[in-house]
């Protein structure tokens, strides 16, 4: 995972509230077996619709989206995250995240970061005000910055730091990798191997 | 600090902590055994590629097929896409990251969680992990097993280890003696119907008493596969002498000072006298009955003497709205007597009932019977191995000369992800461990049971235990 402190993107209005993970992924697309590749699948039914806010060519390259509140509702799936992220974003900015869409974000290095309802109208304005425009925005100081417009946003500690720091689940555990490599060392020699196969 | 009495899965748990957590955090749990089929690692895989990181353990680590996989016309191609490119993608970064693998038409190919105990790779006092919840199956051994999700996979792949977050225990004594026709399955349903499906949430249960110390590995195996239907993480036997037994002698089992040490190690596992239980429940084997399923959900079973349950008996509100639901997908009447309920297809299958032992208990029943008329009966073995040695002992002729259908191994008809399915309205009795709606196929109806309530349902149509095959037509 790559580490995120400060970047500067094209930000994306989305002017929608509630919407669910099967909106920002329909499930059709679970039957793939990649974790890449998922970017014609972001809000698949709704790009079918030319005048979608990511049809538009002042979006084509978005990489911070601006959603209205309750983003990442409903099931579970990871793939919205993939989705969002295959896309090109790095960062959503939402007034009201889904718990596990905001934990399975943390996770796959996107940031999820909570806005104000005021802000988020003032962000929206100011885009649409001057489409393609690049927000700034900057991870240690949990701050977005358009021109003269400046907002916070919240985002949990830890999660800050694993992203500050580009630490994925396993890169946290490879963080132990010399106690892993004592126990093994201790383990004993009953203990099952695949390998050299044998009863084939 | 005297040594404090401590359960069979705590044991196992501190033997395996790589760093202890703290403040609440997660301990870090080192992981024996890690089976991999092709429904749950696409993604992990892709996932290492995509960070560049190898596969840690590699010979701590088996793939096989077994979910998708065909059991007729194994050398054909397979027709369904997304099953092909599952199974294409496994035999792929098997290949790429030198994962051994067992695939279709290999001795060794079955359900993963047939083949880990058969190639005496599962074993007592490790931990097991699969991306599949029936895991708990490997519990049987006094093994620490559980299920996992896709990024655990790629977790486990990446550092052999697993954080964990720690559980409670609970112990479910069974005592006495089953009477003929009971079996392992029997109880495990039982104890579902007592505790319910979320009964076990956040424990991992451990199976005591006399009746449990009585059962065959097998059958073991088949009580600890349904721990999670219970909502449990796991379940687990304690091992004893049965288990050294079964598993001495098999391929990968330790030989020599190994076996020695192992014992040894292993003797020390049961419980100690005096450790707590977060909670206890009991059942007596004695007065248990064959038991299956009216509803959808593992939990809503009875005794096969009894009858329908009329919802509005029910006291809570939920479970009562749940029942009612259940009987009109299940198309079923209050009342009326379960030996009553007429099925369409008898299934012989799945990771809690297609083991060798199981397969000899049906045909035992099914020798020299006719099938009912308009049954269908589809025997699965759980793997090549047990299949091969089936026919060895000519099962296979007494399932066809029956008139059951003898297939190739895999999950099969327990979730249908490969052809063989119910069509919508159709009703089984299926030895498998999963009765939801559409599980079997779209709108499918299945009523869970023991192996010998499955061969003698084929022999009379009707839900049927094998008591009812005495000269009582
Ligand atoms: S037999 Fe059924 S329950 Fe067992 S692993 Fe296969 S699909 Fe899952």
């Amino acid at each position: 995972m790559q580490k995120i402190e400060v970047f500067t993107g094209v930000a994306a209005p989305l002017r929608r509230s509630n919407v669910d993970t099967d909106q920002i992924i329909p499930a059709v697309y679970l039957k793939r077996i990649t974790k890449t590749g998922f970017e014609d699948a972001l809000f698949a039914s709704w790009r079918n619709d030319a005048d979608f806010v990511l049809n538009q060519p002042a979006y084509q390259k978005a990489e911070v989206l601006i959603a209205g509140p309750d983003f990442g509702t409903g099931s579970s799936r990871e793939h919205a995250v993939w989705a969002l992220r295959d896309f090109g974003f790095k960062a959503v900015f939402s007034s009201k995240f889904a718990d596990i869409f905001r934990g399975n974000a943390g996770k796959q290095g996107l940031i999820a970061g909570a806005i104000s309802e005021a802000d988020t109208e003032a962000l929206w304005a100011a885009i649409e005000a001057n489409p393609g425009v690049s927000v700034e925005v900057n991870l240690e100081a949990k701050t977005i910055t358009l021109g003269s417009l400046k907002v916070s946003f919240e985002i949990d500690d830890y999660t800050r730091w694993r992203l500050l720091e580009g630490l994925d689940d396993i890169g946290l555990t490879l963080r132990s990798e010399q106690a892993i490599t004592d126990f093994e060392a201790r383990r004993e020699g009953w203990r099952p191997k695949t390998l050299p196969a044998k009863g084939v | 600090m005297a040594n404090k009495p401590l359960t069979l899965a705590e044991k196992v748990w501190n033997d395996h902590i790589v760093v202890k957590g703290e403040n609440g955090s997660p301990d870090l749990l080192y992981i024996d055994l890690h089976l991999v089929h092709e429904v749950t690692s696409p993604q992990a895989f892709d996932g290492l590629r995509l960070a560049g990181r190898p596969v840690r353990r590699l010979d701590l680590t088996i793939a096989t097929e077994d979910h998708n996989t065909p059991t007729l016309d194994i050398d054909k191609p397979i027709a369904d896409p997304t099953s092909r490119a599952q199974i294409e993608a496994l035999r792929h970064n098997a290949a790429e990251f030198g994962v051994r693998i067992h695939s279709l038409g290999d001795a060794n190919q079955g359900i993963v969680h047939v083949v880990g105990p058969q190639l005496g790779l599962t074993m007592p006092g490790i931990t097991v992990v699969c991306g599949d919840s029936h895991t708990s199956t490997h519990g049987a051994f006094g093994a620490l097993a559980m299920g996992i999700g896709t990024s655990e996979v790629e977790h486990v792949l990446a550092t052999q280890t697993l954080p964990l977050k720690p559980f409670k225990t609970m112990a479910i004594t069974v005592d006495g003696t089953l009477r003929p026709g009971v079996t392992a399955k029997d109880i495990i349903l039982a104890v579902i119907a007592k505790i319910g499906t979320g009964g076990g949430q956040g424990y991992v249960l451990e199976y005591r008493g006399s009746a449990i110390r009585a059962l065959s590995m097998e059958a073991r195996m088949t009580i600890c596969n349904m721990s999670i239907e219970a909502g449990a993480r796991a379940g687990m036997v304690a091992p004893d002498e049965i288990t050294y037994e079964y598993l001495k002698g098999r391929p990968h089992a330790p030989v020599g000072a190994d076996w020695n040490e192992a014992v040894a190690y292993w003797n020390t596992l049961p419980t100690d006298d005096g450790a707590v239980f977060d909670a206890e429940v009991f059942l007596d084997a004695d007065t248990l009955d064959p038991f299956v399923t009216w509803g959808t959900n593992p939990g809503q079973g009875v005794s096969l003497l009894d009858s329908v349950p009329n919802p509005a008996t029910i006291d809570d509100p939920n479970e009562r709205a749940a029942a009612e639901r259940a009987l009109e997908y299940m198309d079923l009447k209050a009342g009326t007597p379960m030996r009553e309920i007429r099925v369409d297809t008898v299934f012989l299958g799945s990771c809690t009932n297609s083991r060798i032992e199981d397969l000899r208990a049906a045909a035992e029943i099914l020798r020299g019977q006719k099938k009912a008329d308009g049954v269908r009966m589809l025997v699965v073995p759980g793997s090549a191995k047990v299949r091969l040695q089936a026919e060895a002992e000519g099962l296979d002729a007494v399932f066809k000369d029956f008139g059951a259908e003898w297939r190739f191994a895999g999950c099969s008809m327990c979730l249908g992800m490969n052809p063989d399915q119910l069509a919508p309205g159709e009703r089984a009795a299926s030895t498998s461990n999963r009765n939801f709606e559409g599980r079997q196929g779209k709108g499918a109806r299945t009523h869970l049971v023991s192996p010998l309530v499955a061969a003698a349902t084929a022999i009379r149509g009707t839900l049927s235990s094998p008591a009812d095959l005495n000269g009582a037509a």
